[in-house]
């Protein structure tokens, strides 16, 4: 049973990262998507700290904060004269130096260590049962990231028009009436929200190699938006199945192991992927050559 | 405070101090390059990507040494680096999803590593996972020396091409126009920016060290517009910056050393966004407020004028 809840677990992860890290690489800000799954974290800690428990809707609202903070603040940087990507860098680092400085003065109140928040603790997700009325409903973790992909289908689906006009033209977007800034927001709203409901399984580090990894190979593979969103899921989803298999015969790290094997898809398409792999380029020039 | 000076005296602790300062003056200097030519994230790729370098030269040799790390860490980064190039050349995907790709793939890697060492049967493996968030109080003499050896050569290289380095930051294309041997100078700054990582990752950490070649080079460019000058104050701002992240961390326990260094990295960056001459928020501000009253004194005196002339006629 155990099995079940974990490869369910990582699968909503992988679900949630994978339609928004979609829209991430095709904006060319997979790396806000890194910045924002460090900086979440001092929004985590201070939560836990107010609240004492790990699963509030206080925790989700402050890491809310703190990735809109985080995306402001690049910015406004940015609009001052720093080059992007040095401001990405110089906030993510703050923002988590801040909250690994908080974990390391009150590690003795709060039971919340460093190891979890880089790995996750997936393997333990079955035994944070939520109980209703004394019912049995499942693991907690479960519900929680039921809920975020479901406000993340919904409002990419009820804007998925405005959101791929601004994925793929911003100017034109902003041209016909589309507030873009608000779609940025909303959309940088919903990565932080992934990313705090995904830390306590995969932890906030490895988020983010789910947000991109998967997202890019699909990228690779087609040319269509939608079809594109579905290969992403997919190929996130086999990487939890092949990561969590793999995790079980090295006993070793389940989050790392679904990265990694993540990075083998990856790998796999980039080499066969039929319209653009490198073996299909090999094969297409020796055939003009012929 | 008592507790702090008591700390300087201790030689040990003076070792540790003059390694870690060391270690922020190459890194801003080597940072500011890197800045100019673009490259910030690199950096924070280059330090995830060293993790599975790291767990391989311990799993291969079973002992902690910074040398061995350094090369393992340097290979696995130099892979990342073609790995990054690689995909950028070869798919549609841009440089930053090759790089979150490259970074997250190779840390995922570190980490099962680090989990397959933590549950293995090697022997000295305690305090490896110290490389994540940086731990320079335990750093040995030896080490200590390496990483001061590595950093003075890193500055040597750096103000032996000075010359170089500036063209190819600012106009690589000149440079090849004027006979320089471009692409070798670029992987030459990309090796030197692997090793100042590496070398940094004992005392701050793989996941933040990437901010030590960042946020200096960040800070110094507010003050100044020449390279030679923001060199100089990026290397200082880096220094005191290592300088203040040792000593706290050492003072309060349970501290790692990356965060506070890099706290008081950001803290320079925020004196400066705020104070720098010309770039400065507040130079700004006074700038607009100066202009604002010149041209409310210049529509007065026309306003005056017109006055007059109605006047006169």
């Amino acid at each position: 049973m155990s099995d079940f809840w974990i490869i369910l677990t990582g699968s909503l992860v992988a679900s949630c990262c994978a339609i928004l890290g979609v829209f991430l690489v095709l904006r060319k800000m997979a790396m806000i998507g890194d910045a924002i799954s460090h900086s979440v974290m001092p929004g985590i800690v201070i939560a836990f700290l107010l609240s004492g428990s790990r699963d509030s809707v206080l925790m989700m609202f402050a890491a809310l904060a703190f990735g809109l903070l985080t995306t402001f603040l690049i910015q406004m940087f940015q609009q001052s004269g720093i080059q992007s990507d040095a401001s990405i860098g110089v906030v993510f680092t703050a923002l988590f130096a801040v909250g690994v400085v908080l974990v390391s003065l009150f590690a003795r109140q709060v039971h919340l260590d460093q190891d979890a928040i880089l790995y996750g603790e997936i393997a333990y997700v079955h035994w944070n049962i939520w109980e209703l009325g004394g019912v049995n409903m499942g693991p907690r973790a479960v519900w929680l990231l039921g809920f975020t992909l479901m406000v993340i289908v919904a409002v990419i689906s009820l804007f998925y028009k405005q959101f791929k006009l601004c994925a793929f033209d911003p100017a034109l977007a902003a041209a016909i009436g589309i507030p873009v800034a608000i779609f940025h927001y909303l959309l940088m709203g919903l990565v932080s929200m992934a990313t705090v409901s995904s830390f306590e399984s995969v932890g906030a580090i490895l988020v983010v190699g789910l947000l991109i990894i998967p997202a890019s190979t699909a990228y690779l593979l087609t040319e269509r938006l939608g079809m594109m969103i579905g290969l992403s899921i997919g190929v996130g989803i086999a990487s939890t199945v092949l990561g969590y298999l793999a995790a079980k015969m090295l006993d070793a790290s389940i989050a790392g192991c679904i990265v990694c094997a993540a990075g083998v898809l990856f790998a796999l398409a980039l080499l066969f992927s039929p319209s653009q792999g490198i073996v299909a380029k090999k094969l297409r020039l020796r055939k003009l050559a012929a | 405070m008592a507790n702090i000076w008591s700390m300087i005296a201790d030689p040990n602790m003076q070792w540790i101090f003059l390694g870690c300062t060391l270690l922020g003056l190459s890194s801003g200097v080597i940072g500011s390059f890197s800045y100019l030519r673009k490259q910030s994230l690199m950096g924070d790729t280059l330090a995830h990507a060293a993790l599975p370098g790291i767990c391989i030269a311990f799993m291969l040799t079973g002992i902690k040494s910074i040398g061995l790390f350094l090369i393992g860490a340097g290979l696995a980064g130099l892979i990342a680096t073609f790995g990054i190039g690689y995909i950028t050349r070869h798919t549609k995907l841009k440089q930053d999803a090759a790089m979150g790709i490259v970074l997250s793939s190779f840390f995922g890697l570190g980490i099962v590593l680090l989990t397959v060492i933590q549950h293995g049967n090697y022997g000295n493996q305690a305090g490896l996972d110290k490389f994540l968030f940086g731990q320079a109080a335990s750093m040995i003499g030896s080490d200590v020396i390496t990483m001061s050896i590595v950093c003075i050569v890193l500055l040597s290289i750096c103000t032996l091409l000075f010359k170089q380095f500036k063209l190819i930051s600012f106009d690589p294309g000149f440079a090849r126009g004027l006979g320089y041997p471009v692409a070798a100078l670029e992987q030459l700054m990309m090796l030197l920016m692997v090793v100042a990582v590496v070398a940094g990752i004992q005392a701050v950490g793989v996941v933040l060290v990437a901010a030590l070649l960042i946020t200096p080079a960040v800070s110094a460019r507010y003050w100044t517009n020449k390279l030679s000058l923001m060199v100089i104050l990026s290397g200082i701002f880096g220094a005191a910056s290592g300088a203040v992240g040792t000593l706290f961390s050492a003072s309060v326990s349970n501290l790692p050393t990356g965060p506070v260094t890099v706290l008081a990295a950001t803290l320079m960056f925020g004196i400066s966004i705020l104070f720098g001459p010309q770039r400065g928020i507040v130079a700004k501000r006074l700038m607009r407020q100066r202009a604002k009253r010149r041209f409310a004194v210049q529509r007065e005196i026309s306003i005056h004028d017109n006055t007059k002339k109605e006047a006169a006629l």
